[in-house]
């Protein structure tokens, strides 16, 4: 029986196997052996999935609805969702401002909806994103639902494949200067980053794989995940 | 004819049909690899979780569609009649047609679902060539198979169900729901019956964590659902898939309720479109907007009764309403399906 309850299950389950990364060089030394305190915008979509993925690796989730819960943070995640209503909400709720000014300099992965978040620019919305990134997104690209799919990722940070388990999933239609493509599908860019930005068209927080979170914490983030052995 | 018939048979046999073989192999991605039932039904649950958190709105034209979007839904429901108006007219209530589905897409970006009578697997075929984001397969159009839901695993398009209670709730899992909500009783605006079926559900995982191994088999005989499905629920104290509200939602203070008691998204029927003077369309309108936008706002801050407050204040009437007792037991919809 499919099960993604059945998925979270074992994700946790198994924390110490299944967030092994390959050894890179930590782009930053590591700053703390506490676990991470790492920010979950929580207005509206799959916020859930990325705090069992981050607990998976070892990181502290918590969840941001309001300006106070931004405090003391060490770094962010945009989930998926749907791109619009988050951003109207990020205005309702008076956060804008302070995840804007987070996001520019501080370490933060955004899947889907997040990596829309987080563009300079994207098509039909109804205010600026964050732009965090130089790329251009066009907002999902691929069709309707029956055109989701999922489909193994190029990621050689983490020495090769990841599976790409794509939802009416944004297209990267322009990368900037200084974004650097780190994932690539059928030879197009699903993953960027640029300083301490990631985002990601897919999304790694719906399979029970969480090398992608325990590499952008450490690799991105540098920070040195307790509780997961390297 | 006969491939409508071949997914018949193969819900009659459990099996998998050609037809199923077709189905999965229109799931192919563009490499050409063929995704198995699990990983096509991994999209449909990752498409509702994309929506946990958010408000999926009824809406009858293109413009209620804008007004939605414009509200801040994480998605929008095209029908032709919103539940109360369907109480009215009385009748046979079907799938809407397919060309105001249409205008509804290509007027908003967020995802558009669309209803299909309880076991009507050709409407749902046709909404599935629509290209339609969710089918909700509902007990709020007049059911077309009083026996048989559609086996929605053949389908590529995820389906939402309704339920009462446990069981009714992992029965449709079992047959390939990808989202559950509770039935209320739509068309309403009495969110009495949303907050029984909630409570029911809820309640009766907790009592499944509590169970031992060798207590879950009869409870699965008593609920009437898979066995395997009743085992994930003791360990997990979830449901498999999302669990959301619906049926009877008419402000935001009942929105957040329901989110209180469990629900990850909402879905708000006449509770929007049934607010405001018709004879003056734009102050209607307004009314409208400001009534989705409050409802919005009180399913992300559901659990903060100071901005429930504001978000409450001054807010245009919400629709009349209907006290249950005050309905027999044939105009209740939530009796719809088992």
């Amino acid at each position: 029986m499919p099960s993604v309850a059945g998925d979270a299950a074992r994700k946790s389950a198994r924390k110490v196997t299944v967030a092994r990364v390959p050894a890179t060089k930590p782009a930053v030394a590591p700053k703390r052996a506490a676990a991470p305190r790492v920010g979950v915008l929580s207005l509206q979509g799959d916020h859930a999935k990325h705090g069992e993925t981050l607990r998976a690796v070892g990181a502290e989730p918590v969840r941001i609805s309001l300006p106070e819960h931004l405090a003391g943070l060490d770094a962010m995640i945009l989930p998926g969702g749907e791109s619009s209503t988050m951003l109207r909400l990020l205005d309702a709720t008076g956060l804008r401002v302070g995840v804007e000014e987070f996001v520019r300099t501080r370490p933060v992965l955004g899947t889907c909806a997040g990596l829309i978040l987080l563009a300079s620019q994207a098509d039909r919305l109804p205010g600026p994103t964050l732009g965090a990134i130089d790329i251009t997104a066009t907002r999902n690209a691929y069709g309707r639902q029956v055109h989701s799919f999922t489909d193994p990722v190029d990621m050689p940070a983490l020495g090769g494949g990841v599976l790409g388990v794509f939802i009416r999933a944004p297209r990267i239609t322009r990368v900037g200067k200084g974004v650097q493509v780190i994932a690539t599908h059928a030879g197009e860019p699903v993953g960027v980053r640029q300083g301490k930005a990631v985002a990601l068209t897919f999304h790694p927080e719906l399979t029970d794989d969480a090398r992608v979170h325990a590499w952008f914490l450490r690799d991105i983030a540098g920070f040195k995940l307790t509780g997961v052995r390297a | 004819m006969k491939r409508k018939d071949s997914r018949g048979t193969a819900h009659a046999n459990g099996k998998n049909s050609k037809h199923g073989a077709k189905a999965a192999a229109k799931g192919a991605d563009k490499s050409g690899h063929v995704l198995t039932q699990a990983e096509q039904f991994r999209l449909k649950v990752g498409l509702a979780e994309m929506l946990k958190g958010g408000v999926i709105m009824d809406v009858m034209n293109a413009e209620q569609a804008e007004i939605a979007q414009e509200a801040g839904a994480c998605a929008v429901m095209a029908l032709e009649r919103i539940p109360s108006q369907i109480r009215k007219a009385g009748g046979v209530a079907r799938m809407s047609d397919p060309s105001m589905i249409q205008r509804i897409q290509k007027n908003v970006d967020i995802p558009v679902m669309a209803k299909v009578r309880i076991g009507h697997l050709v409407e749902a075929e046709i909404l599935e060539a629509l290209e339609i984001d969710f089918i909700d397969e509902s007990e709020v159009l007049t059911p077309a198979d009083e026996v048989n839901h559609v086996w929605k695993h053949d389908f590529k398009v995820p389906f939402v169900c309704g339920c009462r209670d446990l069981g009714e709730a992992l029965r449709r899992i079992g047959e390939g729901a990808a989202m559950i909500r509770t039935k209320g009783e739509a068309g309403t605006g009495n969110v009495v019956e949303a907050v029984r079926h909630m409570r029911t559900v809820v309640s009766h995982m907790k009592k499944l964590t509590t169970l031992t191994a060798d207590e879950l088999m009869a409870e699965a005989k008593h609920l009437g659902a898979p066995f395997e499905l009743v085992q994930q629920v003791a360990r997990t104290g979830k449901l498999p898939v999302p669990n959301f509200a619906a049926g009877g939602v008419a402000t935001p203070a009942d929105a957040a309720l329901m989110m209180k008691l469990g629900a990850e998204a909402v879905f708000v029927g006449s509770g929007i479109f049934e607010v405001g003077d018709p004879k003056n369309p734009k102050s209607q309108r307004r009314d409208q907007t400001r009534m989705a936008k409050a409802i919005v706002q009180a399913v992300a801050n559901w659990n903060r009764p100071d901005l429930l407050k504001d978000i409450s204040t001054g807010l245009p009437a919400a629709m009349r309403g209907i006290s249950l007792e005050t309905l027999s037991e044939d105009q209740l919809l939530a009796k719809r399906g088992w």
